[in-house]
């Protein structure tokens, strides 16, 4: 019988990982040193029935991907232990990392499953984590990343981002002819689901506050317009439609305003558009290209991107207008801002001798620092706990998704199997 | 201890339990199936453009009403597609030589035409940010207009859009394409 148990588990493992290879391409590459992260051990989880899903290599994935973490190699695992009171401490102090996560997952009723996990200091052979979990089948991910939550914020003390989404656009051909999606999935980029097809361009998409609503711009009709789409149930409110322009939008902090550019009095300007009613009022007044506005956290101030000096840079405006400040000087071209959630980052991008990068400015000293390797990356966008910028590069000539550190430590791609994927735009928490 | 512990990891089942059941339903309500078929396709989008080069120089109408404009260098909905596209340097917006004969051509369709409509279609190269392109894509679309108002096109004859980036004419990451992709297509 504990033979058979035994077959079972490995049959899963493989199988689990199997799939998991053949629907993602998952690459992970640490671009400089992992000095800071914590060895912890993800030990395989206990499956006493075929599960599709292998939590554990969820939850190490997880923690890999966000830099803070350095899950060891299940092969050097001295054994597997399934719960806490199996835990033999001196095995793995042998091996100098600071906590284990052992866990089980167990049918329950009605085709469910119960998901147990603990986490455990090493040093201290004591318990810092312990809960279960009853769900449906199809809910084992959305466990494992939970689960990764919970483990991140008692190591780190910061709240974990595994549980949120990331929605992007893909197109299936670079030239026209071809199907542009706006789809959302997973943040590790799993489970995606195209919320809306079309054979026009599709692109800007922009997450409401409380995760929600996409408001984006689409071409439908040949006409740029701003729609704003319920994520659950697909309904779309199309908000502008003016003549020439329609683009950029992006959600104020409290959901209610949408800032966007508008080309309908002859120039792409900024305005701000009440979803709740009335006209758009216009912020901005020059002869230049004003776009891609995003509010300031507190609300007050909207970031934009203006050639008004000549070349692309960043400028801010407060919401009662007045004269645009200007933020960077550091290059000839600046462009697409996004703040960090807290408001002390503001991410760009950024040319350099001809090629584009996603740079960060310290809004405390206004000190630049390059974090991509660069080429054609653009379109960046945090993470709702500000820790890693999600960014579209392109790799062979097709458009991929990457990520990286807000300290540039750490950098990923994303490679999702096949189309032109780019604007990847990270969901606030769920409300 | 050991009970202790067993009644933390109850009450963490069950405060588990509890957001894992309002996690399900949002889920369920996320309804990604009925989602993804209510809002596909968008109205009036598949197919809605069917693309210039589908109505080729092969074409019918109004031809010979263009005021003796034959030939390649013709402008109008059955010249031939590079009699329709204007093309510009490097994050310029200004009308070359070359493309001032394309302009022209197009321009004494429309006014010996007035019921002809035309929408100017500006694109740039996929190079930096694509709401910034979408601003330059628009400010090649507004030079041709400015010169077709200026050659006598009625401003009810024309209609810009800025594709941007969005869609390039070829598929290339190299200076041939992007040279190919900088461009105003005028659309009848």
């Amino acid at each position: 019988m504990k033979f058979f148990a035994r077959i079972m588990l490995l049959l899963s493992l493989l199988l689990g990982m199997s799939t998991l290879y053949a629907e993602e391409d998952l690459t992970i590459e640490i671009t400089k040193g992992v000095e800071r992260a914590l060895p912890i051990a993800i030990v395989p989880f206990g499956l006493q029935s075929s599960v599709s899903e292998d939590v554990a290599a969820i939850i190490s994935q997880d923690l890999r991907r966000s830099g803070r973490f350095e899950p060891l190699s299940p092969q050097s695992y001295p054994d597997r232990p399934s719960e806490f009171s199996q835990i033999n401490f001196a095995n793995w102090r042998a091996l100098q990392v600071d906590h284990v996560v052992v866990g089980q997952v167990k049918p329950s009723a009605g085709g469910r499953y119960t998901v147990q996990f603990q986490l455990a200091g090493v040093f201290q052979s004591n318990q810092l984590l312990g809960m279960s979990f009853d769900v449906k089948s199809n809910m084992l991910r959305q466990v494992a990343h939970q689960i990764s939550d919970l483990i991140y914020e008692k190591l780190t003390g910061e709240r974990g981002a595994f549980t949120t989404r990331i929605a992007y656009i893909t197109a299936s051909q670079q030239t026209s002819g071809g199907t542009y999606s706006l789809v959302v999935a997973d943040a590790d980029g799993y489970n995606p689901q195209v919320v809306l097809r079309s054979s026009q361009p599709l692109m800007s998409p922009s997450w409401s506050p409380d995760g929600s609503k996409l408001a984006y711009v689409s071409f439908e009709n040949r006409r740029a317009q701003i729609v704003v789409q319920d994520v659950y149930s697909g309904s779309r409110q199309t908000v502008a439609a003016f003549p020439g322009i329609n683009g950029a939008p992006s959600w104020s902090p409290d959901g209610r305003r949408l800032a966007v550019t508008l080309s309908k009095d002859g120039n792409p300007e900024i305005y701000i558009y009440n979803l709740g009613g009335g006209e758009p009022v216009r912020l901005t007044n020059s002869k230049a290209i004003n776009t891609e506005p995003v509010w300031s956290p507190d609300g007050s101030s909207i970031v934009f991107t203006s050639d008004r000096g000549g070349s692309p840079q960043l400028y801010r405006v407060g919401l009662n207008g007045g004269q645009p400040q200007r933020l960077t000087f550091d290059g000839d071209y600046n462009a697409r801002p996004v703040f960090s959630p807290d408001g002390r980052y503001l991410a760009m991008v950024h040319r350099k001798g001809g090629r584009f990068y996603i740079a960060v400015m310290d809004m405390q000293n206004r000190q630049l620092r390059v974090l991509t390797e660069g080429g054609l990356d653009e379109s960046p966008s945090f993470a709702p706990n500000g820790r890693m910028i999600i960014y579209a590069t392109s790799q062979g000539g097709r458009e991929i998704l990457a990520a990286v550190s807000v300290d540039g430590r750490v950098r990923q791609s994303l490679g999702l199997r096949d189309s032109n994927v780019r604007e990847p735009v990270w969901s606030p928490y769920n409300r | 201890m050991k009970a202790m512990l067993k009644t933390f990891v109850a009450v963490a089942s069950l405060i588990l339990l509890a957001s894992c059941a309002a996690n399900r339903g949002t889920t369920d309500a996320t309804g990604t199936e009925a989602a993804t078929e209510a809002a596909t396709p968008p109205s009036g989008a598949p197919g809605a453009y069917q693309g210039y080069d589908a109505r080729g120089a092969t074409g019918t109408y109004g031809y010979d009403k263009s005021g003796g404009v034959t030939g390649q260098g013709g402008g109008g909905p059955n010249a031939s597609a590079s009699g329709r596209v204007v093309y510009f340097d490097y994050d310029s917006a200004e009308v070359r030589a070359d493309g001032r004969t394309i302009v022209e051509a197009n321009a004494r369709y429309l006014v010996a035409n007035p019921s002809a409509a035309t929408v100017l279609e500006g694109h740039t190269d996929e190079r930096g940010s694509r709401e910034y392109n979408i601003g330059l894509g628009e400010r090649r679309a507004e030079a041709v207009r400015r010169q077709m108002a200026a050659l006598g096109v009625a401003p009810q004859q024309m209609r810009t859009v800025s594709y941007g980036e969005e869609r390039p004419a070829v598929a290339g990451h190299d200076e041939a394409s992007y040279t190919q992709n900088r461009r105003v297509e005028i659309t009848y």
